[in-house]
């Protein structure tokens, strides 16, 4: 009894806070808010500012330095030398191109992959699991495998040879190298990016898709009109990991083909590294600043699309 | 005075012609006929036979239509299927030849490599080779040089473990704390911050290369497992995927905790933390995959050889070693192999909701 006595008491002895309590309670509640999710946040902030934010912070002025020792400002001479680079600019043009063409197949190939799985097929979790399998496979297997398929004596010219009478090439070291590694890409990646159409897929309500069928609306109509505008930020995901990934795929590279592989298979990573070999600091600092603005406009012109296409979805 | 009313027929008439009218019951219907009315009662039996026999025949002709188109589908998925598996069982099948098979079948295509070990400058020498997928005969030759004759492969072994399991476990701890304070305290400069860790997530390596590099230097990191570890545990890239998972957390669940008196940190595991449950499993297997196979990080950053994990040395096995190289990726694929097999249900799980929105 004694306990609701206390709050009838509280309650009469309630004032109400005035304008300037409020206030203050206000400020109090938002400071408290913000120290409490800056404390979740601090060891991963430090953290990050410590190994990358500052040190790209010195790399920016690295980047207008003669050299790393020579600290005297000199200003965008770093950046024109980087530009007019002949070896830069064929690095950027086919990064640039690689990752156009892999990108998109990325995304068309696991969407075919993902709606064929969807569509009622007996096994579809054993073909999942099977297709996800090549993105755990090492990176050394991998590059021990292309070789004996793709290299000049490899199998894929031996077969060639033999059923086609086909003359031998040397992949790696002729115009199709970056085929060869798109294709090597698209092995390791699809399985992942299936994995999240798939997951997409079934997440469309049901009823919307059987009112279409009762409509008449035939499987290419229901692709396009419905399945589409439900996948709209999947594909937006995927996307993205792709474009992470199709950088990865320099390691293959790398191991594949060393510094400096065939003149369409030299990508920035290429220039980046060797840059790094040679010591040259001024022309590595300026080079990564520069793809960091590359990157920056990128993404910020993706989240700028997704966020304009998820408007109009929402309404 | 409310006495019945007495109506005259013409003004009945008038009155259900309106009435109707109104209703517009009226529109003549126009006289159904139909086919079955001149049909002998036979005619219409053998008729409605027949057009049962016509509806069957379409019915299993879609029906073939789409055996057919699942046929295919099943083909298409079961090549799909094959050539993502070749690699595999091609290691492990092949790390059962002797080092006299290997080099017997495999020797000649090191000989034309175009990569590192070219250096020697071999020119091509026109054989073909042997695509062997059965042994001639199945030795265990290539384990054995692998696990007793040659101690430095345990070593790198180890080396690969205590690098990739700080990784792992740290920027798990890390970021599910950062990415809990992403999801819930969204204000402008917040999100600003959390852009900039979406771009250097995006970053390639060799970008942050040098900044690593650098820091380790100021450091005295270098040489150490640390400037591999460190940077590694600060990575955002689980950052931003598990925030994107716990967006996905419904407000309702945490105001009904909030309401209920739960401060931040009971909200944090016990609502979090176990509905980010799969995605955390997830991404430990991916981030281990992942780091497993770094090979440009310890290049640069460890250049004493025995602190070199095992992915460079496997990267840079060359002609005289190629008859353990498949052992030795077999042996090097198990982990990675277990861990997927073990956890593909929470990495199936946790990959899928990653990408909803």
């Amino acid at each position: 009894m004694s306990e609701t006595n206390n709050v009838q008491n509280e309650i009469k002895h309630y004032k109400k806070p005035t304008n300037k309590q409020k206030k203050m309670l206000k400020l109090r509640r938002k400071a408290l808010d913000w120290s409490v999710f800056t404390a979740y946040l601090l060891p991963s902030l430090a953290g990050v500012v410590v190994f990358f934010f500052l040190p790209l912070l010195m790399l920016g002025k690295t980047s207008f330095q003669k050299s790393a020792t020579k600290t005297d400002f000199i200003g965008f001479i770093n950046y024109e030398r980087v530009f007019t680079n002949n070896a830069f600019q064929s690095a950027a043009k086919n990064t640039l191109t690689f990752a156009l063409l892999a990108v998109p197949l990325a995304v068309v190939l696991s969407l075919l992959i993902a709606l064929l799985l969807n569509s009622g097929m007996p096994g579809k979790s054993v073909f999942r699991s099977i297709l996800l399998n090549p993105m755990m496979v090492p990176v050394a297997s991998i590059v021990l495998i292309w070789q004996v398929f793709f290299s000049y004596n490899g199998v894929i010219n031996g077969w060639g040879e033999t059923l086609f009478g086909l003359s031998k090439t040397d992949w790696l070291k002729s115009d199709y190298a970056q085929v060869v590694i798109l294709i090597m890409f698209l092995w390791k990646n699809l399985g992942y990016n299936m994995v999240l159409f798939l997951a997409a897929l079934n997440n469309i309500p049901g009823e919307i898709i059987e009112s279409a069928k009762m409509d008449g609306a035939g499987p290419i109509k229901r692709f396009f009109s419905i399945k589409l505008y439900y996948l709209s930020s999947t594909i937006f995901f995927v996307g993205i990991m792709s474009l992470i990934n199709s950088f990865k795929i320099f390691r293959e590279v790398y191991l594949l083909t060393g510094d400096y592989p065939y003149d369409n298979l030299y990508m920035l990573q290429h220039f980046m590294n060797n840059a790094f070999t040679r010591l040259d600091y001024s022309k590595l600092s300026a080079g990564a600043i520069i793809m960091c603005i590359a990157m920056i406009i990128i993404v910020g012109v993706l989240f700028i699309c997704e966020a304009k296409f998820g408007e109009s979805i929402e309404e | 005075m409310y006495g019945r009313q007495v109506f005259t027929d013409k003004q009945l008439e008038r009155r259900k012609a309106a009435t109707l009218a109104r209703r517009k019951v009226f529109t003549e219907m126009p006289v159904f006929e139909s086919k079955f009315d001149h049909m002998t009662p036979q005619a219409r039996e053998s008729y409605f036979a027949n057009e049962r026999k016509r509806a069957k025949k379409v019915l299993q002709r879609r029906k073939r239509v789409t055996n057919f188109g699942m046929g295919v589908g099943i083909v298409i998925a079961v090549i799909a299927s094959i050539l993502a598996l070749i690699p595999i069982f091609y290691t492990f099948i092949n790390s059962f030849m002797s080092s006299a098979e290997i080099s017997d079948n495999y020797g000649v295509i090191f000989q034309s490599l175009s990569g590192l070990s070219s250096s020697k400058g071999a020119g091509y020498i026109d054989r073909t080779p042997v695509l062997r997928l059965v042994p001639e005969r199945v030795t265990f030759e290539q384990y054995k040089t692998l696990l007793f004759m040659s101690p430095t492969y345990l070593l790198k072994f180890w080396n690969s473990i205590i690098l990739v399991v700080p990784i792992v476990l740290g920027q798990l701890v890390v970021s599910s704390f950062a990415a809990y304070s992403f999801a819930r305290y969204r204000k402008k400069r917040r999100e600003i911050l959390f852009f900039s860790y979406v771009i250097l997530m995006l970053m390639p390596f060799q970008v942050t290369l040098v900044p690593n590099y650098m820091i380790s230097e100021k450091l005295h990191l270098l040489n150490t497992i640390w400037a591999i570890i460190l940077p590694g545990i600060f990575s955002t890239f689980s950052c931003f995927l598990l925030t994107k998972y716990m967006r996905q957390i419904p407000s309702s669940y945490i105001e009904a905790a909030k309401l209920d008196g739960a401060t931040e940190w009971q909200i944090f595991t016990k609502i979090a933390l176990p509905t980010c449950k799969s995605a955390i499993f997830a991404l430990a297997i991916l981030l281990f995959i992942d780091y497993w196979n770094m090979v440009e990080q310890p290049l640069v950053l460890l250049t004493d050889k025995e602190k070199q994990p095992l992915s460079v040395f496997l990267s840079q096995i060359n002609e005289a070693e190629i008859g353990i190289a498949f052992a030795a990726s077999a042996l090097y694929m198990i982990p990675a192999l277990l861990i997927f097999l073990l956890g593909e249900e929470y990495l199936v799980e946790g990959i899928s909701h990653s990408g909803l929105k």
